[in-house]
């Protein structure tokens, strides 16, 4: 492949990834490395970044396909040519239980002293020794990080390592923070290398549409790993203030009311009666009370912080809001979220309320509507919005559906957004079609469909 | 026409030497901003130096910078130029009495749309400055859309056209840099036409070097245990991280409490230095396991 046509492949993955890179910018991104020297890779790497992305959260997607399409190394590399002097080149097995051994005191060493150079060298000879699945021809083989991973285990070395950082003079709790942090380093290395090698063999157009996980805002709720909850709450309180900023934007475009008569009159007559500057009454601002009505039950239990978290987090855009928590019972939830919060309190007593929302612990929406109409009938009154989340999995339970027919006849507005992809919507126990014909059923699967809505409703 | 830095190698030290130290990256975009003359669009978190880059480089290229600080409601007349009309009325009023009726208007009505009436505001000013200058276009997410779209002439063809002049094009283009802080999208078009830095903390190595050159007296160790802490907090889920402006600020509050040695105490006590949220300091207080006095 030329080097141009590494370039638009790489822009077509970019594009395919969900970045959206213009001709114009690739163009820009063309005449910016003709200006840098090209020794260094991470020179090139910053050209690209400069000129192609264009918005923060997408730089994980972009260094991920870079590395793909510009790889560090070809082959064994350096590595492997040095490797090649031993005594016995590529004879017998390669990965033989000393080699283990002394691969493994290696990769000690190289955690002791957090040296990140070393590190990613053995990170690729792990690849190379004990990841590599031989297949039967040509173009059938692979690697396998996940295989490395296991002979290696490196997170059997993390009590050496934690004793080592002890001796070093740091703090128990620091030691093992940055043993966990070198470790994980070390596993996401690992992984890199092998998509480096599987995008050597099977071209890189292959293992872009494989591995590339979507930006944090288009990633499903449902399908999130444990950091990336984290990382998607980080992003809720700036989610939050974007929202807001908008909010105030669009109302001051508003704000200019009705023409008031009475005043613009009266202050023509200072201008011998000609209506020079006309007066308007202000506009009320129309605000909403919310009404959230959440299913926290396991299945659906992110979703919902989420969106409790983005809706309290933007409460002066409503007149007030009140939050209930469902699994089979109904809890009141609005008094967690204190103004001036603190973010983690609030997601512990959000964990501690769900044991009050769970009475035998299985979802029964049919249960929990009926109870919510019990027990707070004042809650939905006709100038409140009524916001149901859940994913409509009722344990093939009554649905109760002449309740929530009742509450939505009574509020403003009735709203349910759902987290599963439409086309799920109605299959096994899910009762999403059937409520969908009471309240209108809105799909919300990521954080910045949420912000869409949120914003809609506001 | 001069170029701004000759090498990504050359941008750094003389950024350096300007007192802004920057990382690999942001001395190749600054060098790229110069050497493809385009916009350098910074984002990042409050506090990071996006405004001081641009100082900087003013500073190490010994450019005038022409500031554009933007607002809600900021509109062309404040942006990019402005008839002053008080002198147009005067200059009809003067010119009034003379001559026959028919003559002096016309004169007049070309006379007031010429250079002497023409009030100009930053944009135009640098377009139509002859030395080197260094263009800030600070918080530009502060803008309404609309101001965007006449950003759009000046930043991809660096003219403004005035309807009663004709286009003025720059002679010399201006080191452009708009700063934002993210709290709203800017539209595809302005994005597309810039290069793109984000500024983010800085890894604990580059923050002393930070903190120790800005504030000059700054002891070895305090500083160390100064970036220590911060990071450690920016670990912490916070409403508002700590940025470098903060780290500095610190360390001169150390400075002006002569305090040499910063345990344990000492950050209970200072916290408000860094942490602007209550709920921020008391979570502080809690996970570093602070001794409150």
């Amino acid at each position: 492949m030329s080097l141009l046509d590494t370039h638009i492949g790489f822009v077509e993955a970019l594009r395919a990834a969900g970045l959206s890179v213009s001709l114009a910018e690739g163009l820009d991104a063309i005449s910016a490395l003709e200006q840098v020297s090209w020794h260094d890779r991470e020179t090139v790497r910053a050209a690209y970044a400069a000129t192609l992305v264009k918005r923060q959260p997408q730089r994980v997607t972009f260094d991920a396909v870079f590395d793909i399409y510009y790889p560090r190394l070809v082959g064994d590399g350096v590595a492997g040519e040095r490797d090649g002097d031993d005594a016995e080149p590529a004879a017998g097995p390669r990965d033989t239980g000393p080699d283990l051994e002394r691969f493994r005191e290696a990769l000690a060493e190289a955690l002791a002293s957090g040296d990140q150079q070393a590190l990613q060298d053995l990170a690729a000879e792990a690849v190379a020794r004990f990841g590599a699945m031989p297949g039967r021809g040509p173009g059938l083989s692979s690697w396998s990080a996940y295989t490395s991973l296991q002979r290696v285990s490196p997170s059997e070395l993390v009590d050496r390592l934690v004793q080592g950082l002890l001796a070093d003079g740091l703090d128990a709790e620091r030691a093992q923070r940055t043993a966990g942090r070198r470790i994980g380093d070390f596993t996401r290395m690992v992984e890199g290398d092998a998509r480096r090698r599987i995008a050597e063999e099977k071209g890189p157009e292959h293992v872009v549409g494989v591995t590339v996980r979507p930006t944090i805002d288009r990633l499903d709720f449902t399908a999130a790993r444990r950091s990336d909850l984290e990382e998607m709450r980080r992003e809720v309180y700036p989610l939050a203030r974007r929202l807001a900023a908008r909010l105030t934007k669009e109302q001051h475009a508003r704000r200019r009311g009705p023409l008031d008569v009475r005043r613009t009159v009266r202050a023509s007559i200072a201008t011998g009666g000609v209506p020079l500057t006309t007066h308007h009454r202000p506009r009320r601002p129309h605000r909403t009370e919310l009404v959230v009505l959440c299913d926290v039950s396991g299945s659906v239990a992110n979703f919902a912080q989420f969106t409790l978290m983005l809706v309290f987090a933007l409460r002066e855009a409503f007149s007030g809001v009140r939050a209930f928590t469902f699994v089979d019972d109904v809890a009141e939830v609005s008094d967690v979220f204190r103004p001036g919060a603190d973010v983690a309190e609030v997601m512990e007593s959000l964990a501690a309320s769900m044991s009050q929302a769970a009475m035998f612990g299985r979802t029964n929406y049919g249960r929990a509507l009926t109870r919510f109409a019990e027990e707070h009938p004042d809650a939905i009154g006709p100038r409140s919005s009524l916001l149901v989340l859940g994913d409509g999995r009722s344990n093939y339970s009554d649905l109760a559906l002449p309740v929530l027919a009742d509450l939505a006849g009574r509020a403003r507005h009735a709203w349910w957004l759902n987290p599963e992809h439409p086309r799920h919507w109605g299959t096994g126990d899910s009762a999403a079609d059937t409520y969908g014909t009471i309240v209108p059923m809105v799909e919300c699967r990521n954080l910045a469909q949420l912000g869409e809505f949120v914003h809609e409703i506001a | 026409m001069t170029t701004w830095f000759s090498s990504p190698a050359d941008a750094a030290t003389r950024l350096r030497e300007a007192g802004y130290l920057t990382d690999d990256a942001t001395a190749l975009t600054a060098y790229l901003a110069g050497a493809l003359e385009k916009p350098l669009l910074v984002e990042g978190p409050a506090g990071v130096g996006k405004t001081e880059l641009a100082k900087a480089v003013a500073r190490a290229t010994g450019a005038e910078l022409v500031r554009l600080q933007c607002y809600e409601g900021l509109d062309e007349a404040r942006a990019l130029y402005e008839w002053n009309y008080k002198k147009q009325l005067l200059r009809i009023q003067a010119s009034s009495g003379q001559g026959s009726r028919q003559d002096s208007w016309s004169e007049t009505h070309d006379d007031i749309f010429t250079e002497e009436f023409l009030l100009t505001r930053p944009l135009l000013s640098a377009i139509r400055r002859e030395e080197p200058t260094v263009l800030l276009v600070d918080e530009v997410d502060k803008t309404d859309i609309e101001v965007e779209g006449l950003l759009l002439e000046v930043l991809s063809d660096f003219q403004v056209t005035i309807p009663e002049l004709g286009t003025v094009t720059a002679t010399r283009r201006p080191f452009v840099v708009l700063t934002s802080n993210a709290s709203r999208e800017l539209s595809e078009a302005v994005k597309r036409r810039c290069l793109f830095l984000h500024l983010d903390y800085p890894d604990a190595e580059r923050e002393r070097a930070i903190v120790t050159s800005q504030v000059p007296g700054l002891d070895d160790k305090v500083a160390a245990q100064l970036v220590d802490v911060v990071v450690r907090l920016r670990e912490l889920e916070l409403k508002k991280a700590p940025s470098i402006a903060e780290s500095v600020d610190w360390a001169r509050t150390l400075i002006a409490l002569q305090i040499g040695d910063l345990d344990e105490a000492t950050v209970a006590r200072t916290l408000g230095v860094v942490l602007k949220h209550a709920s921020d300091q008391r979570r502080a207080v809690k996970e570093l396991k602070l001794a409150t006095a």
